[in-house]
């Protein structure tokens, strides 16, 4: 169970200004995140705390496949991003990397900065505790959540690996 | 099956796919940049594979930060250096390299029907080429180079049909401007998107790869035009391997097909700071700092072509800084026989050696607070070519170099 405070942002949030590509010289998680969102809330890495959600409108993520942008996100210690759509490349990041993303509008319609959230992911259900309101993430397809089961990309083609389904050439 | 569908279904080894089905598809071309590489290379370590299945098709392409512009980006393009060295993988170091985008198909590395993917969200460019191509993140990059296959959920496919001829300065970045203006930075996402039409049949290959190229600013996941006599042309000097052509399939089997008549339309102008937000460009007033004409997007020999034209004509203005940037050492190369490059340092611009720059505000053309730049590059989020505070306006080399003569935000057909 995810509990923690929102930071919220409109529509179209791009890779860009969840870490400026002035900063992609690096690509340590805990250095990322000291300029995540910097270029449109310059205080979030100050007042983030440990679990809290960010959550957004429509097209969260859009832009370059830069995976810096949900590492960022993760190493400033979001627990998850709730949005009403997500860009695919980020999406598929963020999943490969471990970082929870929920698709809802009417969580997201029903959210303010500052709200406290709580969040079932294996059961897809959004609570908001201010508001006393609940609300249905739209389910993953189940591929989607075995590879969420697996741990992420790198553990599912572990598996896949150990189980003869890909043969590398070494 | 869309052109789209019978591509992803050969790479499955399925008679058919449906839009929505998840496959594992066989890639036929990997790449990865001076920024996505070193944390593909650290989660390939990670999967402990030690070998990428094919060496002769994993490529690694130094870029963005090229020629390095600090320390920290030294250090990543070694640690990309080092990886593609041991891989014995293809690599093109400075001073033989290339924008990804540019050099790739300019080196016959992608061909017609490929599945290509790569850690750079404008990897869709190759769909100009009849390939799906589509861009994903360091660790998809990672695993494909491991194992020589990806998971794709296979995506509906919006067809676009350009009527009409085109007018004179209107150019495939038009096309594609005035199309994210249609339908906005998410109005096909997911979504292939398949561009078609004579005005499409009209544009050159460099106009088409410019319209594949900017597909990811509408959120798609490939942007595709079918195999013509241009293709042919391009490919037939560059390919070493056999490609298989495919034809598109019935407007019938698209999810939507949306047509415009570009008969009439004006060079078009994306202002800050979304792409979508475009507009003709006689509709545009706006004094500007800074030019530049390069990228992934338009920074081909056309586009140089165009641009030298329109400087044979006209100094940079005197407050104008413009920045030239051929895509590759090759359109370097031709732009300098063609007499190209001599025009614009007559004409007071800056000629760089290929990079992807200032695009991303990486170096070589970074804005100050409160500046404004006119660019041919493909995005003018906040902060994208600099401070916060600055501001980037899209447009074609026809547009951009008007604008760099003018010092405001101008149409060619003014000069």
């Amino acid at each position: 169970m995810l509990k923690g405070h929102v930071f919220k942002y409109g529509a179209n949030v791009d890779t860009d200004v969840i870490i400026p590509a002035r900063y992609l010289n690096v690509s340590e998680t805990a250095e990322l995140a000291r300029h995540c969102m910097e270029d449109i809330d310059r205080d979030f890495i100050q007042r983030v705390r440990f679990g809290d959600i960010i959550v957004a409108e429509t097209n969260f993520g859009c832009g370059s496949s830069r995976e810096h942008a949900p590492l960022a996100i993760k190493g400033a210690g979001v627990a998850a991003v709730v949005a009403q759509s997500f860009a695919r490349i980020f999406f598929r990041n963020a999943i490969n990397i471990g970082l929870p993303l929920l698709e809802s509008t009417e969580a997201v319609e029903a959210t303010e900065a500052g709200d406290e959230l709580e969040i079932d992911l294996a059961a897809g259900k959004i609570r908001n505790i201010t508001k006393g309101q609940q609300f249905a993430a739209k389910p993953y397809p189940s591929f989607m959540n075995e590879l969420i089961a697996a741990g992420g990309l790198v553990e599912y083609t572990k598996l896949r690996l150990a189980q003869g389904a890909v043969k590398p050439l070494a | 099956m869309t052109l789209a569908e019978k591509i992803l279904a050969a790479h499955a080894g399925k008679k058919s796919v449906s839009p929505g089905d998840f496959i594992s598809a066989r890639v036929d071309l990997v790449l990865s940049n001076d920024i996505t590489a070193p944390i593909a290379i650290r989660e390939f370590d990670r999967l402990g594979v030690p070998r990428v299945f094919d060496p002769h098709k994993v490529v690694m392409v130094p870029d963005h930060f090229v020629p390095n512009k600090d320390i920290l980006s030294a250090e990543q393009a070694k640690t990309m250096r080092a990886f593609a060295w041991e891989q014995g993988i293809r690599y093109f170091e400075c001073g033989q390299m290339g924008i990804e985008h540019v050099l790739l198909p300019e080196k016959g590395l992608v061909l017609p029907g490929d599945l290509v993917v790569g850690a750079d969200s404008h990897t869709c460019t190759y769909g100009a080429l009849g390939a799906f191509a589509t861009g994903m993140g360091s660790t998809d990059i990672a695993m494909a180079m491991a194992t020589g296959d990806v998971w794709l959920k296979v995506p509906p496919t919006i067809r676009f049909v350009y009527h009409g001829q085109l007018p004179h300065w209107v150019d495939g970045k038009d096309l594609i401007l005035y199309t994210i203006g249609q339908i906005g930075v998410d109005g096909a996402l997911y979504a292939a998107m398949e561009f078609t039409g004579e005005a499409l049949d009209a544009l050159s290959m460099d106009g088409r790869f410019t319209m594949s190229n900017m597909a990811i600013e509408a959120g798609a996941k490939v942007g595709l035009c079918a195999v013509d006599e241009k293709t042919r042309e391009y490919v037939k000097t560059r390919a070493r391997r056999p490609y298989a052509i495919y034809e598109l399939g019935s407007a019938a089997e698209c999810a939507q097909v949306i047509e415009y008549d570009v008969s009439q339309l004006e060079p078009q102008v994306a202002q800050p700071h979304l792409p979508s937000n475009v507009c003709p460009v006689s509709r545009v007033e706006a004094k500007i700092d800074q030019v530049v004409i390069g990228s992934c997007t338009n920074g081909r020999l056309d586009d140089l072509r165009v641009a030298a034209h329109i400087f044979e004509h006209g100094q940079v203005h005197p407050e104008v800084r413009c920045i030239v940037i051929p895509g590759s050492q090759q359109v370097y190369l031709d732009a300098l026989q063609l007499g190209y490059l001599h025009t614009f340092v007559k004409a007071g611009c800056a000629v760089s050696t290929p990079t992807c720059g200032p695009c991303l505000g990486g170096h070589m053309g970074i804005m100050a607070a409160g500046e404004r730049a006119v660019s041919t590059t493909n995005r003018n989020f906040t902060g994208r070519m600099g401070s916060p505070q600055s501001e980037v306006y899209l447009a074609g080399p026809a547009v951009a170099a008007a604008s760099a003569i003018k010092g405001r935000i101008a149409s060619p057909v003014e000069l």
